[in-house]
């Protein structure tokens, strides 16, 4: 029997994104650049999160015109953003056809307290998160991938690194306790038992788990990378730059040669200058968009 | 290193770990030494225009046709069946691809993420039960030619086809536990 849209179809979309870079793009021009450079996906947005951080105001889904014009340009799969707990305009973006749905911080959050329910659509969906209770919280409403959340549009990696490192060793922390022990994790971690008992089994989340927030560099990718992520989301580090069709290509060789320094190195020379870069530190918290959801 | 996986982008540790549940030595691979040394060959699913540039780039297209030259099974899932087309379907002009099998195959051929889906499919060459085939945004072959033989068609359509030591497939036997496909596969060596 003939069975669309399963958890298996969900979770194998995101498997073979793994290795890749995913970019986000405002319109049909980039999204052919992102292509052209080697992109798995593009993310459909309005802004891209340093001009959402920049101008302030409301972020919300893209307007469906463009996403349409993006999803007739590219063969690639497109990804787009909705409000965290805006589930209509999750309905909205699953009618058009997106291949991949981002519920995320870098938009205005409609909903403080739930997040979609994200088993209700027959399109996956990519979160965000801090460490890996939120995770698993976020896999337990149906999440089929897992990003860290970084911080977006910053150009600043530490954020990042701070979430990958945290996920991990919470994983590795897992993987090493007694069964009797787990029921005590989740409730700490305030994850769901189920989850956290397949991920001491496993030694690893049971979706894909990948990086994002402020990568701006073919060195940020490596780092990543070695830090075990599966693939890279690059947001307005690629066109806010000075050469974005040279440093989305450098991007792409640096993620899949991530382990070769020989690699990373050539393909880091003469693409002009990264983004501008903010220091988290001086942020006021207020500024985080880290923050938002739970 | 007995069977290699290509390991430019896409699903790889998952067609490693089915080649190690069936206790095969296997391992990825990203350069033309390492293509040369293995006895077999898998090209996984994955974004196919990504992992056929970066083929391109990295110098990794010509020794996966020697290698096929050489008589050396190769199976293609998904994009990796795109790669070993000879002819790409529609948007895909300039898609650098191995072009080393004799079939025509058209990306996305069943529509966008939201219609892919899981069926059992009878396959040619492999008894027992039904194979319960993962299709994610999959392609499908639209031609073959003399020397390939159909393997398996979902709803008339061809989803699995050989030819000589070369395997392609449409779905992932990778996603699932059943063990046949790979089985089917080292028994080409």
């Amino acid at each position: 029997m003939a069975e669309q849209s399963t958890w298996r179809n969900k979770v194998g979309l995101a498997e073979m994104l793994k290795g890749g870079v995913i970019m986000d793009v405002i319109d049909a021009e980039q999204a052919k650049i992102a292509e052209e450079a080697g992109a798995v996906a593009v993310m459909a947005l309005e802004r891209v999160p340093a001009d959402i951080r920049a101008q302030g105001g409301v972020a919300r889904m893209a307007d469906p015109v463009k996403i349409k014009e993006i999803m007739g340009t590219v063969t690639i799969p497109v990804m787009a953003k909705v409000r965290i707990g805006h589930f209509a305009e999750a309905q909205v973006l699953e009618a058009l056809g997106v291949d991949f749905i981002d519920e995320s911080e870098v938009l205005t959050p409609a909903d403080e307290q739930f997040h979609v329910d994200k088993h209700a659509y027959k399109v996956p969906f990519v979160c965000g998160c801090r460490n890996l209770g939120e995770a698993l919280r976020r896999i337990g409403e149906g999440a089929a991938m897992i990003r860290t959340k970084g911080e977006a549009g910053s150009g600043n990696v530490v954020e990042a690194v701070r979430h990958m490192r945290l996920v991990q060793s919470e994983i590795r922390r897992l993987a090493g306790l007694r069964h009797e022990e787990l029921m005590a994790a989740a409730k700490d971690l305030g994850a769901p038992y189920a989850q956290v008992c397949e991920v001491a089994r496993a030694g690893k989340l049971p979706v894909p788990n990948f990086a994002a927030g402020g990568l701006a560099t073919p060195a940020d990718a490596a780092l990543l990378m070695q830090l075990g992520a599966e693939a890279v989301f690059v947001g307005s580090g690629i066109f806010k730059s000075k050469d974005p069709v040279g440093r989305a290509r450098a991007i792409v060789e640096a993620t899949t040669y991530y382990d070769k320094p020989e690699v990373v190195a050539r393909v880091s020379e003469g693409i002009g200058e990264a983004m501008p870069g903010l220091d988290i530190a001086k942020l006021d918290e207020k500024e985080l968009l880290q923050t938002r959801g739970w | 290193m007995a069977v290699g996986v290509l390991a430019v982008q896409g699903a790889v540790r998952e067609h490693l770990e089915a080649l190690r549940r069936l206790g095969i030595e296997a391992g990825p691979v990203r350069t033309a030494e390492e293509i040369a040394v293995c006895e077999a060959l898998i090209l996984p699913g994955g974004e196919s225009t990504t992992i056929g540039k970066l083929m391109d780039r990295y110098g990794l297209l010509q020794p996966v046709t020697d290698f096929v030259a050489s008589g050396k099974p190769l199976l293609g899932t998904c994009a990796g069946m795109i790669l070993m087309a000879k002819k790409i379907g529609a948007a895909a002009e300039d898609q650098p691809s191995l072009a080393v099998m004799d079939i025509t195959v058209e990306r996305n051929a069943f529509g966008r993420q939201t219609d892919s889906f899981e069926a059992d499919l009878e396959v040619e060459e492999i008894d027992g039960p039904p194979i319960r085939a993962v299709f994610i945004r999959a392609p499908i072959i639209m031609a073959v030619g003399p020397e390939v033989q159909v393997l398996a068609r979902h709803n008339g359509h061809v989803v699995a086809a050989r030819q000589g030591r070369m395997l392609a497939l449409s779905f992932h036997p990778e996603l699932t536990s059943d063990p046949r496909i790979h089985q089917y596969f080292l028994s080409m060596r």
